[in-house]
Order: C-alpha cells, then structure tokens, then sequence
C-alpha cells in the first residue's frame, strides 16, 4: 500500500536570539491510508512541532516530507504531492498551492470556538476561509451536525456548550473542509478526565466513522493506547524516533486469533522507512470488530503495552543514573 | 452558559431569601442614585444663595438663575444652538476620522512587525506630546478655519486610539491566529476573522474614552482659531467679562460630553446584544 504521508530525515530547530534550539533530529516514518497514528513522547520533545511541520504551518530545516493525496476529486483528476524541501524558495511555491494543503486537517488542543460567532458559523470558518461555502459544503455539514448530535445547537453560543459538545463541535470545524489527514494536537487535555475519556470514545467514532487518517500527538499514555494503531515513541529534545509499536487486540483480530505476532512486537526505528507497511487492514473490514478506546482500556493487552511504553519513556532517565 | 442559567432561574419561583437579597441591592441602588441627585441639588442651591445673599459676586460667579437667563434669551436669538451646533459638529467629524484613521493605522501597524517597530518611538512622542501646543501650529498653517479645529480634534485622540487598538489586537489569544493558519487562512483572514470582530469590545471602549478627547481638541482650536462655537464663546466671553456666557458654555459642554458617552453606551449595548443573538 501506498504511505499518504512520508517523512524522511526530517530535522527541525527553532531559533532565536539567545541560541538555536534543535526541535527534531532525522525523523523518518510513514502514515498509510486509514491509519490511526499516535506519537508520545517528554513534555516540550517537539510533538507539536512535528504537526506544525506536517500540516505546512512550519517548513523542515533539512529532509522532506511527501503528502501524496489519493482523492483529489474536489480538485482535479490526477494525484497531488506536496512536497517540502529545504529550498525555501520551491517550498513556497509548492506550499502557496493551497489545493495540497486543503486536504490536512488541524485539531488544536482547545477549541478555540468564536464567541461572536454561532456554533453552525464557528463550524463553517474553514470553508468560508477556502471560499468552498457551496451547496454540498453545507449540505456535509448539516449531516455531520445531525449524526453528531449538535443540530440542537445550531445557533447557541460556544459558552451555552458543555466542553465535551465543544470539543466535538471543534472536531467537526476541522472535518468541515473534509481533510484526508487529520492532525490532533493534544486534542482532550483541556478537558477533565470524564468529560476526557467520553470525548475520547466520541472522537474516535467519528473518526472512523468519517474515514479519517489521524495522526494524534498526546502525552497520555493510556489515551494512544486505547486510540492508535501504531505508537510512535520520541526521545527527549532533539525529538528523535525511540520506537514504532504497533497496537493489536486479540478482540479485534477478524477471527479472534493473534496474528502470531507477540503483541510488543515493535518496528526497528532505523530500518528503512520504504519496508512493509505493519498496517494493512482496510478501514471499512476492520471497523465491526473494532474496539472503543474505553473498552480497550479494560484489555489484558493494555497493561501489557503501558508498562511497555511507560519504560521506554523514561528510559532516558535511568541512563542518567 | 450564562443565558441558559438565567432562562432556568426566570422559571423557578424565587425563594424569600433571594427576594429579600434583591429588594437589598434595590433598595442600595435607589439611595445611591438619590444622593446623587441630592448633590447636584444642593450644589444648585448653596451656588444661588451665596450670590443672593453676597457672599461672592454673581458678575464674575454667576449664578444658576443668571445661566438660566441667559441660555434662554441666546435660545431665543439662535446663537447658543449655532455655537453648540458647530462644536457639535466639529467634534462628531473629528471623531468619525479618528475611528477611521485610528483602526486603519492599528491594522498597517499591525500587518507589518517591521513598521511598528521603525515607528514605535515616534508614536510614543507623539502620544505623550501635550496635543495643546500643536494648534497654534495649526491655525497658522491651515488657517482659521473649520478644518484646521477638526485636526486639533483629531491630534488630541488619535496617537491613543492606534496604540490601544494595535495593543489589543497583538493580545489577541495566539492559539485563535493559528487555528485560522490551519484552516488555510491567510493572513487577512485572520484580520477579518479574529482581530477584528475580536476586538470589537475594546473598540467600543477606546471610542467612548475617545470622544471626550476630541471634545477637549475641538475646544482647544476654538480657542484659538474660530469665529463661532462654544471654544470661541467662551474666550470671547471672558475678554468681554460676560462670565455668564462662559459659564454657559461649559455647562453646555458637560452636556454634551454626558450625552456623546451615552449614545456610545447605547451603541455598545445594542453591539453585544447583536453579537449574542446573531
């Protein structure tokens, strides 16, 4: 299968007057259609800069990163690749083509609803932006606000929301545009942790429900266990790739049976990222047997894969010591 | 939030506690409103009395009963509404340019980092420059006249109005400006979207402190430089020792800066209440 998204060697490091801090060191991984990608990693080790980077919000200092999208209906026939170099001046010229651009979604950590605008009009910002306000826009739109319960809604205010119906109402704002990739930047942790894990349960059904690529960076473990199909794990600052686990539950295997793989088994960050994708199930064969993120909390496998990951990260530490 | 639990509460019979709570903050807001009124009252009267009784002299204090005379025979020969008129005027068009120029400056300053940090310091100069010492200037150069009285107006609040503004809209939450960059915003979009209706309440607030400013440079100019208005009255009623008609004047004046405030306030009320029920 053909990766959507394809990061090599992609290094980035923010500068300012007092010195440069290097953000990410020679990240290389692929995300493959239907996939649902979660990267953990310390506080402050360059999770966001990484969806920055992905989304084309920040340019790579050095490394490319291929966004290869496969329905290009809206637009035009062919297949479009975006592509980032570390020539700024091809950069801007790929980047200023916002048809490649359109297909990414962005999920901040808060909502970020605008008080003067109605719930309907804060989830139409981003077409009205695209200038894409067209009869099927809408007419998406309106089927999403009922499927999702927010039609009650329609004209409240944000503050008439509850955080969870905001939250949801955010997600729906960045689905509006119908983006291929959705980038989810701490989506849940302004939220208390019920409202968290309901949300968390939510976002996930409309999700897959939606067909959505996602690419989740959290620095909860327990919320990339219950959520993704492959965990990406980063060292501290400069963020490197400490390792890539790919998440399976026996409930979910079609047949019931573990696909004879241990479940830690885990990818070797330095093979090359061209090898075999470890996620090859289709999203719509999939999706019967699949488990909410709160039932899989309550998994044999999840502590399993906790332990696992709280090592890991804090494997730095105990080489300190 | 606020507006469901006010429509749940509005269905709910009130305790007795919460009546006897708000019978309180009435029967507070009455006195305060009632002292008030008491003081200008007694202000009135002590004013009268002391003129009457010659404790000062009513030639160069006036008095309300002299004020009251002399509003009505200047009503009676149209010259008191030809001067409040004209300051009137002067003042809304001084104001109108001063919104206008004030938030297209913010929005240049704040479109280029590059241009507000080469005018900074002369912004600052010229905010903190005593504005009174421009309209000699002004007179001299654009003559006696009522576009030299409008710049007087505009010079006294404009340098405020665009370092507000352009404070204001570089506080705005800088989460709000990416989210419109993920949406594929560009940097207009961010204008039109989030800085401007964002800023909308401080826009109403820099106006309501502003058009008081404007009042105060369109007196200033006539001052020096008019023929008619309420500046010009007043200068000219104290070189001729008619300190009735100065006296006049400025309580004209106060009127006239009560009612402008009120106007904004209403305009700001009916602003919030149209963003709320959009």
């Amino acid at each position: 299968m053909k990766p959507l998204l394809e990061l090599n060697h992609v290094s980035y490091a923010y500068h300012s007057k007092n010195g440069e801090t290097a953000a990410l060191s020679d990240l290389s991984f692929q995300v493959f259609p239907g996939e649902f990608i979660a990267v953990i990693g310390p506080s402050g080790c360059g999770k966001s800069t990484l969806l920055s980077l992905i989304s084309g919000l920040l340019l790579p200092e050095s490394g490319t990163i291929l966004y290869t999208q496969r329905h290009a209906k809206e637009f035009s026939g062919h297949r479009r690749t975006r592509l980032a170099r570390t020539d700024r001046r091809q950069n801007e010229l790929l980047l200023s083509d916002q048809t490649n651009r359109n297909s990414i979604g962005y999920m901040l950590q808060k909502d970020h609803l605008f008080e003067w605008r109605t719930i309907y009009r804060n989830i139409l910002l981003g077409l009205e932006i695209q200038h894409r306000l067209d009869e099927n826009a809408r007419a998406r739109v309106d089927k999403m606000l009922k499927d999702y319960g927010l039609e009650p809604f329609r004209d409240a205010r944000p503050s008439e929301l509850s955080g969870g119906m905001r939250q949801r109402a955010a997600l729906i704002r960045t689905l509006a545009p119908d983006p291929e990739l959705l980038l989810l930047d701490e989506p849940f942790s302004a939220l208390d942790y019920q409202t968290r894990l309901a949300v968390c349960d939510d976002v996930a059904a409309i999700l897959r429900r939606e067909r959505k690529t996602a690419l989740l960076v959290t620095h909860d473990l327990s919320e990339a266990i219950s959520m993704a199909d492959r965990i990406l794990v980063l060292t501290k600052r400069p963020a490197r790739i400490r390792t890539i686990l790919t998440i399976r539950f026996i409930r979910e295997e079609p047949d019931g049976n573990p696909s004879g793989r241990s479940p830690l088994e885990q990818e070797n960050p330095d093979q090359t990222p061209s090898g075999t994708p470890p996620f090859e199930g289709k999203a719509s064969d999939k999706s019967p047997s699949r488990l909410t993120p709160f039932e899989r909390r309550g998994e044999p496998e999840f502590q399993e894969y906790f332990h696992y990951l709280w090592k890991e990260l804090n494997a730095d530490e105990q080489n300190l010591q | 939030m606020n507006r469901t639990c006010n429509n749940e509460e509005k269905n709910k019979p009130l305790t007795l506690s919460q009546q006897d709570y708000l019978k309180g903050l009435r029967r507070q807001q009455n006195r305060i409103r009632a002292i008030r009124i008491l003081i200008f009252v007694l202000f009135l009267l002590l004013w009268e009395t002391a003129v009457r009784a010659g404790w000062i002299d009513g030639f160069i204090f006036s008095s309300p009963s002299r004020i009251v005379k002399t509003f009505l025979t200047m009503w009676n020969d149209g010259t008191i509404l030809a001067h409040t008129g004209i300051t009137l005027a002067e003042t809304l068009i001084s104001f109108a340019l001063v919104v206008l120029l004030g938030v297209g400056c913010a929005v240049l300053l704040w479109y280029s980092n590059t241009l507000s940090e080469i005018l900074e310091p002369y912004f600052v100069i010229l905010n903190s420059l005593p504005k009174s010492a421009l309209a000699p200037l002004l007179i001299v150069w654009l003559g006696a006249n009522l576009k030299s009285i409008v710049v007087s107006g505009i010079s006294v609040a404009l340098f405020g109005t665009i370092l507000n503004l352009y404070t204001g809209f570089r506080e705005m939450d800088p989460d709000k400006i990416k989210l419109i960059y993920t949406l594929q915003g560009t940097k207009k979009d961010v204008l039109l979207k989030v800085i401007l209706p964002g800023t909308l309440p401080l826009l109403i607030s820099v106006m309501k402190v502003n058009i008081g400013l404007c009042l105060v440079g369109v007196v200033i100019g006539e001052f020096i430089g008019a023929r008619e208005g309420l500046g010009y009255l007043i200068i000219y009623g104290s070189q001729v020792f008619k300190l009735d008609w100065v006296i006049l004047s400025i309580v004209i004046l106060c009127a006239i800066a009560m009612l402008l405030y009120a106007v904004l306030n209403l305009l700001e009320k009916k602003c919030m209440r149209q963003r709320l029920s959009r």
